[in-house]
This record gives structure tokens, C-alpha cells and sequence, in this order.
């Protein structure tokens, strides 16, 4: 295979005409349709001369809502790639009896369960938490940006370029076929040589930078930036969740750096960190990774939780029920979230007392939760409750999740683990947790602050269908996957012996089928709005009688987000402000200083992504090239002075006198 | 209400340049201190190593990683100016934080893996590892 030249060699590393996947013809067609689109999306682009407008307003924005937005596009292209491979693996399972092989090979099929996970939680889950937390934390403490706008901007560019390296192990070699932690000594160089598990680690390398320096950014936000009279325990409970989580990320993520950093070592230099020889402990890896990983999963629904408490108040017409508890177990949960981490490996042998130790704290995180969930229904309790669609996925996600943590409290019984560890039922336990909660809870949360974002609704009906789609799709998806799980199924098989099984497996590739149906009516929800826009809109800024500062700007909020910094007098702040007759001001305005856009990060973003497939790929000279570069450009950025600028007094009054026309056509 | 409602409008939107100078960035005195006792807390270290004044290699071990935790401390207070009450304890809140995450992640990964050589490694390996 690598029969090349040397020159060649020096120059495309291990990059031969073989890493291309033509022989595979489902990667094929992928392509041609993936290349297709591309080239429509680029021909539009261009035809209507876009480029411009997207470079100076949006891919060098610094503006906080147009980052988030940006997360929240690259969230959901992403959910439909992942969403993809989900339904690629529920066919091959529910194909593969009596003898079949199903239609994807082994090689194939490894990849898709690891490219599934990684994709979901790394560039879904991630992006799009990220992206509610940055469009909506410095509206809701009355702040004009976050701490460092310009990090703001590399932090999601370096989220894309993590994206697109994975991507492009679809097209260009492979990626791991070692699950999506990429344990060793699987993914060791001895058992993996190939380019997947260097892809793996690249990917999450250059898109772990981003999340990390996105985590400083919004603690520096939530601690420095606050209005007058925001004081902690004054704080929204969303931005709560949100400083807890991005307190989390800062925490973990050095973690899994390191921990990756230590198997490249042992991919790249032969070292024997996570090795079987040499006093090598791939047991290290596990332990190590899920030190991460355990804070990795509140990381992702701590903000949910916030998103609920937000809609649970809000269409209760009820102020939040037990705010300080909420907080303190948002805290407790923080905490504690650090000391559960061996129950992912209970089966590892490490020991009754131990197991045990582990066992007992993960019971007790549970109680926390269990707090919020009655907190929850205390605050629907008399309240006058409107069923929007933001508060169905909150019902939705009340049901459904208690389920997922009852099944989890199940799990963290070691010897029940024992029986259930790595089997169907754990993958249907943190499908129920994370579907259940932090998807439900990214919906409501996209429906909640769409109008904000961009000042119609979305349309309701399209939005019910998708509602109902996701919903019941989840339940037959994942509950067939309990009973086989308490079967003794496990997770990852490509073919199956046993023809009792299949009927289970053909419901639960029903169940992915209407999930698919729910993605496609969200779609279909976002289009129809678009073009009904006249009717869903929303003058007032205040679209569903909200209670917290983001709904006292108008909606979209103009790039100064509050032409005065408010006061908060309440924890309910704008409730409070509407409560005792708060006029808005019409006079006064001054000139605003703001940061200016900048393309730095998406040139250092760009540069990494080079210097990423220079590694993956054994190209040394353009690894060296892009890291001088790297630091070239790095380094020339600190030398740009013009970093501000002031949109003058004449233009705030513009906008502002626009907006209070607005509010008096609406009487 | 709307004027007790707001305050002035010149609040920056970068949050980081309109908090400069709350900060006390230490004196020369403070720097040549610090500066000082790094080079005293590592020149014994290599002492220790060097000259073996101790008899145990245990023992040895255990003063270097002493003098090493002395050393962040150091570092901590006189580069870092660290102290209970800047940024309103926001950094001393974030040290605590930080060492609570620490011990529980070295000291668990420690007690994890012990237990686990101890109940996984079959007898003549954990012979052949003494």
C-alpha cells in the first residue's frame, strides 16, 4: 500500500490514493450528495454575492448573538449528519438476522457507532448549549458582550474546525472504529495504525481549545458583567446553570487534553502510557477520561435544567418555586458531579469498597435532581398554565427524564450494573437522559428564544408536529432497547443469532423513523416561519409575558443590546421593571463603545485545521508550516490596536426611535 | 421610576478593558520576595537530591514534593497576588474550587487504581513488580 516514492512520501505523508474510500459505495453517493449540495449552497452564495455580507457580518462577527447563532446552525447541520449515522446503525440491526450480514460491513459499521457519539456530543450537544448560553447570558444580566468578545469568536471557530476534521474522515481515510472514548489498548497504535483514532484525537484536540476558552469567557461574563443590583442570588436560574456548567467545562476539559495529549504520545513518540507492556495501565485511560467525561454529561444538562426553570416560571405566570434550593443544587450538583466517575466502569475490578463508595454518591446526586423536578411541579402548581410549545417540551422532558434517572439510580447498583454494564440497557438508559433531557430541553429553549433572536415566532403547528414526531419516537426507539438490554444484549453487535430479537430492533428502527419524521417537521417549522413572518411577528420584545432583562430589549436586540444599562431590583427583573410601570426612556442616548469584528479567529481556526490533518496524516513539513504560522498569526493579533469603535449617539437614537414607533403602532 | 431604573450609559461592552485597575499588580519589593523564595524552594529540592542527606528514598521523595506545594503557594501569592479578598474572594472561591477538584481527582485516581492493581493483577505479576 504504501509502495510510493519517497518523495512522495515526504510530501503527502501517508495520504495515498487509496485513503480515498472509493471502493465503498455508500461513501459514494455521500459524497455526490454532499458534494452536490455543497456546490448548490455555494453557487447560491455567490449568484446573490453573499460572500461579502457573511465575511464582514457574520464569520468575523464578535457580536455575542450572531456567535451564538452561528452555534446554533453548526449544532443543527450536525444533528442531521449524526442523526444520520443513527439511522444507518438501527437499519443494519434490525437487518442482520437469520444469517444476514445486513448491508454495512464490519469496517464500516465500527465507524458509524463512534462517529455517532462523538459527533452527537461533541459538535450537537456541545454547539448547541453553547450557542443558547452565548446569545442568551449577556441579555439576560443586562450586558452589552461578553468579557472577550474576540475569544468569543476563535472559541467557535475552533468548534468548527474540530467539525470539519471529522468531517472530513468521512471523505479522506477513516475515522476510529473503537467506540466514541476510543479506549486503549484498542486505540493504541498496535491495534489501530490506521488514521481513525489520530482523526479522533485531532478533532477533539482543536474543538476541546474552543469549548475550554468559551468556558473563561462566560464565567468572566456572569462574574464581572452583571447589571447594577444583580446580585448572585438575583441571577436568572438559566445563567446560574450556565456559570455552574462553563465552571465545569473549565474544570474538566484540561483533563481530557491531557489525557489525549498522553495516548498521542503513545500513538506518535512510542511511549507506554495506556499500553498492555512497559508498566503501561490502559485502565489509566478509562479512569482518566472519565474524569471528564462524567462532568461532561451535567456540562450538557445543567443549562437544560436552567432552560426549564426559565419556561416553567414563564408560562406559569408564577415566579420560579424555591429559587435558593434550585441554586444551591445546581451548586451541589457541580460538585458532586466530580465524585461519581467510577460508575461507568464498576465492572473494571476495582473492589467492593470501592464500587460501593462510588455507588452511594451517584444514589445521592440524584437527590438534587429529584429536588428540581419538585420544584418544577410546584411552580406549575396553581399557576395559570398556557400550553405553548416551549412548556410541552418541558412536560415532555419532566416525564421522560424521571424515567432516565430511575433507570440510572438502577445502574449505579454495582452488582445490577454488573449484569448491566455495556449492555442495550445503558445505551437506552443515556438516551433517555440525554434525549429526554438535554434535546427536549434544547427545543424548548430554540422555541423560547427564536423570537428574540430574530423577532417572529415559529409556527406552532409544524412546531406540534415535530413535538409529537420526537416524542413518541423517542419512547418506541428506546424502549425496545430496555427489554433487550434486560435480555443480555449488548451494545455495538453488527449481526445477531438469535431471531426472537429482531422484532424488538424493527420497532425500535420504527421509533428512529419518526425521530427523523421530528427533525424533518423542525425543518419544515423553520421554513414555514420564515415565510410567515409577517404574521408570527413580535413587536414588542416581550412575546410571552417574560419575566427576566433579555425581554426587555426588542426583539432581534439591536448590536448594543441595551441602549442603558438596566437596574435589577428583583430577581425577576423585567417582571418587576413591567410590575412597577417601567416607562422606557426616549432621550439621552450616547455614544456606545463596542468591540470591532475581527478575522482573526477564523484564520487561526483555519490554520489549525491544517495543522490537525498535517498530524493525522504523518506531513511533517506542513505540521511545521501551520504550527509557525499558527503562532505567526497569534502572535501578529495582539499588534491590532483597532480593536473598538463607537456607534455615535445619532445612530442609537435612530434605532431607538424606530423601536419606540414600533411599540406605539402596538398601542 | 425610569431614571432610578438605569445608569450611566458610558458601562463599556468589553467587560475585561473596563475593569482594569482594580487589580493591585504588586510592588518590585513584592517581586524580588517571591522571586527569592522560588530560587531558595528549588535550590533545596536539588540539594536534597544531590548531597542525599536523607537516608530513605521515600523520605526524600516526600520532602521535594513538600517543598514543591510551598512553591505554588508562593507563586500563588506573590506573582499571581492572590489574597481573600480580590475580586471580591471570587479568586480565593476559585482556589478553593480548584484544590477541592484536585484532591478528589488525584487521591480517587490514586485509591482507584490501587484497589484495582490489588484486586485484578494475579499473584506472580504483582510478585515480579515488588
Amino acid at each position: 500500500m504504501s509502495e510510493g516514492s519517497p518523495a512522495l512520501h515526504a510530501i503527502f505523508g501517508r495520504l495515498t490514493l487509496e485513503s480515498f474510500p472509493i471502493h465503498e459505495p455508500i461513501l459514494v453517493v455521500t459524497f455526490a450528495v454532499v458534494a452536490l449540495g455543497g456546490l448548490a449552497l455555494f453557487a447560491a452564495v455567490t449568484r446573490y454575492g453573499l460572500w461579502g455580507y457573511l465575511w464582514r457580518e457574520w464569520f468575523t462577527s464578535v457580536d455575542h448573538k450572531r456567535i451564538g447563532i452561528m452555534y446554533m446552525v453548526l449544532g443543527l447541520v450536525m444533528l442531521i449528519r449524526g442523526v444520520s449515522d443513527a439511522v444507518m446503525m438501527r437499519l443494519q440491526q434490525a437487518m442482520a438476522f437469520n444469517g444476514s450480514e445486513g448491508y454495512l460491513n464490519a469496517h464500516h459499521y465500527d465507524q458509524l457507532f463512534t462517529v455517532h457519539g462523538v459527533i452527537m456530543i461533541f459538535f450537537v450537544a456541545m454547539p448547541l448549549v453553547t450557542g443558547l448560553m452565548n446569545y442568551v447570558v449577556p441579555l439576560q444580566i443586562g450586558a452589552r458582550d461578553v468579557s472577550f468578545p474576540f475569544l468569543n469568536n476563535f472559541s467557535f471557530w475552533m468548534t468548527v474546525g474540530g467539525a470539519v476534521l471529522v468531517m472530513m474522515s468521512l471523505f479522506v481515510g477513516e475515522f476510529a472504529r473503537t467506540g466514541w472514548l476510543a479506549y486503549p489498548p484498542l486505540s493504541g497504535i498496535g491495534y489501530s495504525p490506521d488514521v481513525g483514532v489520530d482523526y479522533y484525537i485531532w478533532a477533539l484536540q482543536v474543538a476541546g481549545v474552543g469549548t475550554t476558552l468559551s468556558g473563561v469567557n462566560l464565567i468572566c461574563t456572569i462574574i464581572k458583567m452583571r447589571a447594577p443590583g444583580m446580585t448572585m442570588m438575583r441571577l436568572p436560574v438559566f445563567t446560574w446553570t450556565s456559570l455552574c456548567t462553563n465552571v465545569l467545562i473549565v474544570a474538566s476539559f484540561p483533563v481530557l487534553t491531557v489525557v489525549l495529549a498522553l495516548l498521542s504520545a503513545d500513538r506518535y513518540l512510542g511511549t507506554n502510557f495506556f499500553t498492555n507492556d512497559f508498566g503501561g495501565n490502559p485502565m489509566m485511560y478509562v479512569n482518566l477520561i472519565w474524569i471528564w467525561g462524567h462532568p461532561e454529561v451535567y456540562i450538557l444538562i445543567l443549562p437544560a435544567f436552567g432552560i426549564f426553570s426559565e419556561v416553567a416560571s414563564t408560562f406559569s405566570g408564577k415566579r420560579l418555586f424555591g429559587y435558593t434550593s434550585m441554586v444551591y443544587a445546581t451548586v451541589v450538583i457541580t460538585v458532586l458531579s466530580y465524585l461519581v466517575w467510577l460508575h461507568h466502569f464498576f465492572t473494571m475490578g476495582s473492589g467492593a469498597s470501592v464500587n460501593s463508595f462510588f455507588g452511594i454518591t451517584t444514589m445521592i446526586i440524584s437527590i438534587p435532581t429529584g429536588a428540581k423536578i419538585f420544584n418544577w411541579l410546584f411552580t406549575m402548581y396553581r399557576g395559570r398554565i398556557r400550553f405553548e410549545l416551549p412548556m410541552m417540551w418541558t412536560l415532555a422532558f419532566m416525564l421522560t427524564f424521571v424515567v432516565g434517572g430511575m433507570t440510572g439510580v438502577l445502574l449505579a447498583v454495582p452488582p445490577a450494573d454488573f449484569v448491566l454494564h455495556n449492555s442495550l440497557f445503558l445505551v437506552a438508559h443515556f438516551h433517555n437522559v440525554i434525549i429526554g433531557g438535554v434535546l427536549f430541553g434544547l427545543f424548548a429553549g430554540i422555541t423560547y428564544w427564536f423570537p428574540k433572536a430574530f423577532g417572529f415566532r415559529l409556527d406552532p403547528t409544524w412546531g406540534k408536529i415535530s413535538f409529537w414526531c420526537w416524542v413518541v419516537g423517542f419512547w418506541l426507539a428506546f424502549m425496545p432497547l430496555y427489554i433487550l438490554g434486560l435480555m443480555g444484549v449488548t451494545r455495538r453487535m453488527r449481526v445477531f443469532d438469535d431471531p426472537s430479537l429482531q422484532i424488538w430492533f424493527v420497532i425500535a428502527g420504527l421509533g428512529a423513523a419518526l425521530i427523523v419524521a421530528g427533525i424533518a417537521a423542525f425543518l419544515v417549522q423553520i421554513y414555514v416561519s420564515i415565510r410567515r413572518r409577517e404574521a408570527l411577528r413580535d413587536l414588542t420584545g416581550d412575546p410571552w409575558h417574560g419575566r427576566t432583562l433579555e425581554w426587555a430589549t426588542s426583539s432581534p436586540p439591536p448590536a448594543y443590546n441595551f441602549a442603558f444599562t438596566p437596574v435589577a431590583h428583583d430577581g425577576d427583573a423585567w417582571w418587576d421593571m413591567k410590575a412597577r410601570g417601567y416607562e422606557r426612556p426616549l432621550t439621552g442616548y450616547r455614544a456606545i463603545h463596542m468591540p470591532r469584528n475581527t478575522g482573526a479567529g477564523i484564520v487561526l481556526a483555519g490554520i489549525s485545521v491544517a495543522l490537525g490533518f498535517a498530524l493525522i496524516w504523518y506531513i511533517w513539513w506542513l505540521a511545521a508550516l501551520s504550527f509557525a504560522a499558527l503562532l505567526t498569526v497569534a502572535i501578529g493579533h495582539t499588534f491590532n490596536y483597532h480593536r473598538s469603535f463607537h456607534i455615535s449617539a445619532d445612530e442609537v437614537v435612530r434605532v431607538e426611535d424606530a423601536r419606540t414607533r414600533q411599540l406605539a403602532v402596538q398601542g | 421610576m425610569s431614571t432610578q431604573a438605569h445608569t450611566g450609559p458610558e458601562v463599556h461592552a468589553d467587560g475585561a478593558a473596563a475593569h482594569h485597575g482594580d487589580h493591585a499588580h504588586g510592588s518590585l519589593r513584592g517581586y524580588l520576595i517571591g522571586f527569592g523564595l522560588s530560587v531558595l524552594l528549588t535550590a533545596i529540592p536539588f540539594w536534597i537530591v544531590m548531597a542525599e542527606p536523607f537516608a530513605s528514598k521515600q523520605v526524600a521523595g516526600f520532602a521535594v514534593m513538600g517543598f514543591a506545594a510551598v512553591q505554588i503557594v508562593v507563586h500563588m501569592v506573590y506573582f499571581l497576588h492572590m489574597n481573600t479578598h480580590s475580586d471580591e474572594g471570587w479568586t480565593m472561591m476559585a482556589l478553593i474550587f480548584t484544590i477541592i477538584i484536585l484532591v478528589i481527582v488525584l487521591s480517587g485516581s490514586l485509591w482507584v487504581m490501587y484497589h484495582l492493581n490489588a484486586n485484578m493483577m494475579p499473584p506472580h505479576v504483582m510478585d515480579q513488580m515488588k
